[in-house]
C-alpha cells in the first residue's frame, strides 16, 4: 500500500447518467463533472450545493455504488476499482438521508447493524457478534433493550443513531454522510451532529459531510467545498469560506442563508440570485453559473474556469473574483 | 410553597388577560383557546390544545415548532381544511369580530380563498397536474370576482403570474405543473393565494422543500407582495432563520400548545420559556461555530398520551415538581410578551416574596410614614 498524506484522493471524476432522447439516441446527464478534492485522516470535508448539482451522486460514486464514468480515486494510496471495493468497504461506509427508507423494516436493529459484520466476516463466534453490537449501540447511545426492535419503533433521530451504528459496524475510516441530519427537528438535529463529532474524536473517521444547510456543514466541517452543476467551485477552510468567500455563487449561497438572529437579519444585504439553475442536461457553455452571475463576462462563455489556488489551499474557480 | 405560587399564577394571567383585552386595536384574526382533536383509532390526537393569538392587520406572524407541535393544524383549523377525523373542539376563531367556526357553506366559501387563503409546502403536490397553470389560476378568479368569463380571468392570470416575478407569463398559462421548477411552482401558488387579494395569508412551510438562493427568491417576494398589498401573513415554519427574517411577531408551539409569543427579539433575544431557550442553543449559528452545540435532551413528545403538566417538562433541565402535575399558566413578561412556564411564575412569586421582606425591614427600621407605605405595598402583594 503506497502511503499518502491523503485518506481520500479523488481526481477529475466524473459520472453521466444516459438520458434516452429518442427512439436510438441517448444523451448524457453530466451529473459530476471532473470534481477533484482529497480528505485527510480524521478531516470533515463538508460538500455544499444546491439540489441536483451532483453532491449526492459524488458521495455514491466514491463507494462505487455508481460506476464511475471516469477520473480515479484513491483510498489510502490504492486505487479503488471494481476488484477491491469488496474489500474496501470494510473501510469506507455511508450513512444515508432518510432514517425511514434506509433501514429495513423487517429485520431488527440487531440485524441491521450486525449485517455488515455477517457480510465482510467479522465475527469470530455468536457470543462476539452479539457483544459488538451491544457495544456499536451504546457507541450511538441506544439502549441494549432496543436491540430485539424493529426500526418502526423508533423516532426519526433514534433511527439516524441505527444508520450511524450501521456504518461503524464495520469500523471504517471513511464515512460518506450523506444529508444526514435534514430530515431530523432541529432540536433532534443538534444531538446527532454532536455525536457525529464525539465518535470522529473517538475513532478518528474521516467524513465527506453532504448537506444544504451552510450553517450545519459549517459547524461540523474543518473545510468546505462548494458544488454547480457538477463541478467544485470552491474549496475552502470552513471558517475562511464564511469569512471570504471568493466564487460569485458561494457569495450569494452564503447571503441567502437565513441568520436566526433578527438583527442581523434585517441589517443583512442580500444577494438574491436570478432565475433558477439550468438543467444539467443544457448545460450552458463555459462557466456554469454565468447565467445567475452578477459579474459574467464574454470570457465566462467561452472556457471553463479552473479550480485555482488563491493562497493557503482555498480554490477557487472563477475569471473575475 | 406550591399552593401560593399557584394563587399567584391566576392573579398574573388574569391581568394578562386584561392586557391583551386592551391591546387589541382590531385585529384582523383572533384565535382564542382553539382546541383541536383528531379521532383515530388509537385515541383521541390532542393535536391543538389552547391556542390564542391575534393577528394585526398588515403583520407577519410565525408559527414556529417542531414536526407535530400542532403548527399546522392550527393554520388549518382556520382555514376549516382539515381531515376527515379532525374536528376543532373548543374555541374561537373570530375573522373581524366574526366566529368563523360558525360559518356556514356559503359563508365559509366566501371567506375561504377571497378573505384568507394558503400556500403549501410542496408546490408539486399541491398543483393539479392535469391542468395547466393557467386554468388553475383562472379557477380561483372565476369563483370569487366578477371576472367570470375566461378571458377577463386570463388577463388578471397574466397579471398575476407578471406580480410574483414569473418570466413570460402568456407562455407560462399554458403550461403544466411538471414544465416548470419548484421554484416557480411556489410563485404559480402564491399568484393563486393572492388571486382575490385576501386580508390573510397562510404559508405553510412555503420554502421548506425548495434550495436556499430559491427560498430567498421566495421570501422577498413574499415580503415585497405583503408591503404592497398589505395583507397579514401567518408564516408557519420551523426553519428558525426564516423566521427572524420575516417575522414581526412570533409564536413558539411544542405539544400543541403555545410556549411563548412576542415580537422577534423578544423571542431571539430575551426568551423566557425553557424550550424556545433550548432550541435557540441546539442550533448553529456564526458565533458558537466550534463551539459544541448543546441539544435538548430526548424527543419529542406523543400527542396520544400528553403529559398532565407542562408538555415540555420531560425534556425541560430545570423541570420542577410542579411543572408535572399542571400546566403552567400564559405569563406576562414585559410588553406583550407571553410565555407559559412555572419558571417565571416561580421567579415572579420570589421577587414579591423578597420586596415583602424589604418592606418589613422598612417597617421596623421606622418612620410613621414609611411604615404606613409599607404595609400598603404588602397589602397590595398579599391582594
Amino acid at each position: 500500500m503506497a502511503d499518502s498524506k491523503y485518506l481520500v484522493d479523488v481526481k477529475d471524476l466524473k459520472e453521466y447518467f444516459p438520458i434516452k432522447t429518442g427512439f436510438f439516441g441517448y444523451e448524457p446527464l453530466k451529473a459530476v463533472d471532473g470534481v477533484s478534492f482529497n480528505i485527510k485522516p480524521g478531516e470533515t470535508l463538508g460538500l455544499v450545493g444546491e439540489s441536483g448539482c451532483g453532491k449526492t451522486t459524488v458521495g455514491r460514486t466514491l463507494l462505487r455504488l455508481y460506476k464511475p464514468t471516469g477520473g480515479e480515486f484513491r483510498f489510502n494510496g490504492e486505487l479503488v476499482t471494481d476488484e477491491n471495493i469488496t474489500d474496501l468497504r470494510k473501510q469506507m461506509q455511508m450513512v444515508f438521508q432518510d432514517p425511514y427508507s434506509s433501514l429495513d423494516p423487517r429485520m431488527t436493529v440487531e440485524d441491521i447493524i450486525g449485517e455488515p459484520l455477517d457480510v465482510h466476516k467479522l465475527c469470530t463466534s455468536r457470543a462476539d457478534r452479539r457483544e459488538r453490537i451491544l457495544h456499536l449501540m451504546e457507541l450511538v447511545g441506544l439502549n441494549a433493550e432496543h436491540a430485539t426492535r424493529y426500526a418502526h419503533e423508533f423516532s426519526g433521530g433514534q433511527r439516524q443513531r441505527i444508520g450511524i451504528a450501521r456504518a461503524l459496524a464495520v469500523n471504517p475510516k471513511f464515512i460518506v454522510c450523506d444529508e444526514p441530519v435534514s430530515a431530523l427537528d432541529v432540536s433532534i438535529q443538534a444531538q446527532v451532529i454532536n455525536m457525529f463529532e464525539d465518535l470522529q474524536q473517538k475513532l478518528g473517521v474521516a467524513y465527506l459531510f453532504i448537506a444544504h444547510d451552510l450553517l450545519v456543514v459549517h459547524h461540523i466541517s474543518n473545510r468546505i467545498a462548494v458544488m454547480y452543476l457538477g463541478r467544485i467551485v470552491e474549496i475552502a477552510d470552513a471558517n475562511e469560506l464564511n469569512e471570504k468567500p471568493l466564487h460569485p455563487y458561494t457569495l450569494s449561497l452564503l447571503s441567502a442563508v437565513p441568520i436566526p438572529d433578527p438583527k442581523k437579519a434585517r441589517a443583512s444585504q442580500r444577494i438574491i440570485l436570478k432565475g433558477d439553475v439550468p438543467s444539467p442536461l443544457h448545460m450552458p457553455s463555459g462557466c456554469a453559473f454565468r447565467t445567475r452571475c452578477p459579474y459574467a463576462t464574454e470570457h465566462c462563455a467561452q472556457e471553463i474556469p479552473q479550480l485555482t489556488d488563491r493562497g493557503n489551499g482555498h480554490m477557487s474557480a472563477c475569471f473575475e473574483k | 410553597m406550591e399552593e401560593s405560587v399557584k394563587i399567584e399564577a391566576e392573579g398574573i394571567s388574569e391581568e394578562a388577560e386584561e392586557k391583551v383585552r386592551e391591546n387589541e386595536e382590531n385585529p384582523v384574526l383572533s384565535v382564542r383557546n382553539l382546541h383541536t382533536s383528531f379521532f383515530t383509532d388509537s385515541g383521541e390526537v390532542k393535536a391543538v390544545n389552547g391556542v390564542s393569538f391575534n393577528l394585526k392587520k398588515g403583520k407577519i406572524l410565525g408559527i414556529v415548532g417542531e414536526s407535530g407541535s400542532g403548527k399546522s393544524v392550527t393554520a388549518y383549523s382556520i382555514m376549516q381544511i382539515l381531515a376527515d377525523t379532525g374536528r376543532v373542539v373548543e374555541g374561537e376563531i373570530l375573522y373581524n369580530g366574526k366566529n368563523v367556526l360558525k360559518f356556514n357553506k356559503k359563508e365559509m366559501h366566501a371567506f375561504r380563498g377571497d378573505k384568507c387563503s394558503i400556500i403549501f409546502q410542496d408546490p408539486m403536490t399541491s398543483l393539479n397536474p392535469t391542468f395547466t397553470i393557467g386554468s388553475q389560476i383562472n379557477e380561483a378568479i372565476m369563483l370569487h370576482t366578477d371576472r367570470k368569463t375566461r378571458k377577463a380571468a386570463t388577463a388578471r392570470s397574466i397579471e398575476l403570474l407578471e406580480m410574483v416575478g414569473v418570466n413570460e407569463p402568456e407562455k407560462r398559462i399554458s403550461q403544466y405543473p411538471h414544465e416548470l421548477s419548484g421554484g416557480m411552482r411556489q410563485r404559480v401558488m402564491i399568484a393563486m393565494a393572492l388571486a382575490c387579494e385576501p386580508d390573510i395569508l397562510i404559508a405553510d412551510e412555503p420554502t421548506t422543500a425548495l434550495d436556499v438562493t430559491i427560498q430567498a427568491q421566495i421570501l422577498e417576494l413574499m415580503k415585497s407582495l405583503q408591503e404592497k398589498m398589505g395583507m397579514a401573513i401567518i408564516l408557519v415554519t420551523h426553519d428558525l432563520g426564516v423566521i427572524a427574517y420575516m417575522c414581526d411577531e412570533i409564536i413558539v408551539m411544542y405539544g400543541g400548545r403555545v410556549c411563548e409569543r412576542g415580537t422577534a427579539d423578544d423571542i431571539f433575544y430575551r426568551p423566557c420559556h425553557e424550550y424556545t431557550k433550548g432550541l435557540l442553543r441546539s442550533i448553529p449559528n456564526i458565533e458558537n461555530m466550534k463551539e459544541r452545540l448543546v441539544p435538548i435532551a430526548g424527543s419529542p413528545i406523543n400527542l396520544l398520551n400528553l403529559p398532565k403538566g407542562c408538555a415540555f417538562c420531560a425534556r425541560c433541565d430545570n423541570a420542577m415538581k410542579i411543572c408535572l402535575e399542571e400546566v403552567p399558566p400564559e405569563m406576562e413578561m414585559p410588553d406583550g410578551h407571553f410565555a407559559s412556564c412555572w419558571l417565571n411564575v416561580k421567579k415572579a412569586a420570589e421577587q414579591e416574596q423578597a420586596e415583602k421582606q424589604a418592606g418589613a425591614a422598612a417597617v421596623k427600621a421606622g418612620a410613621d410614614t414609611t411604615a404606613a407605605k409599607a404595609d400598603e405595598k404588602t397589602g397590595e402583594a398579599e391582594v
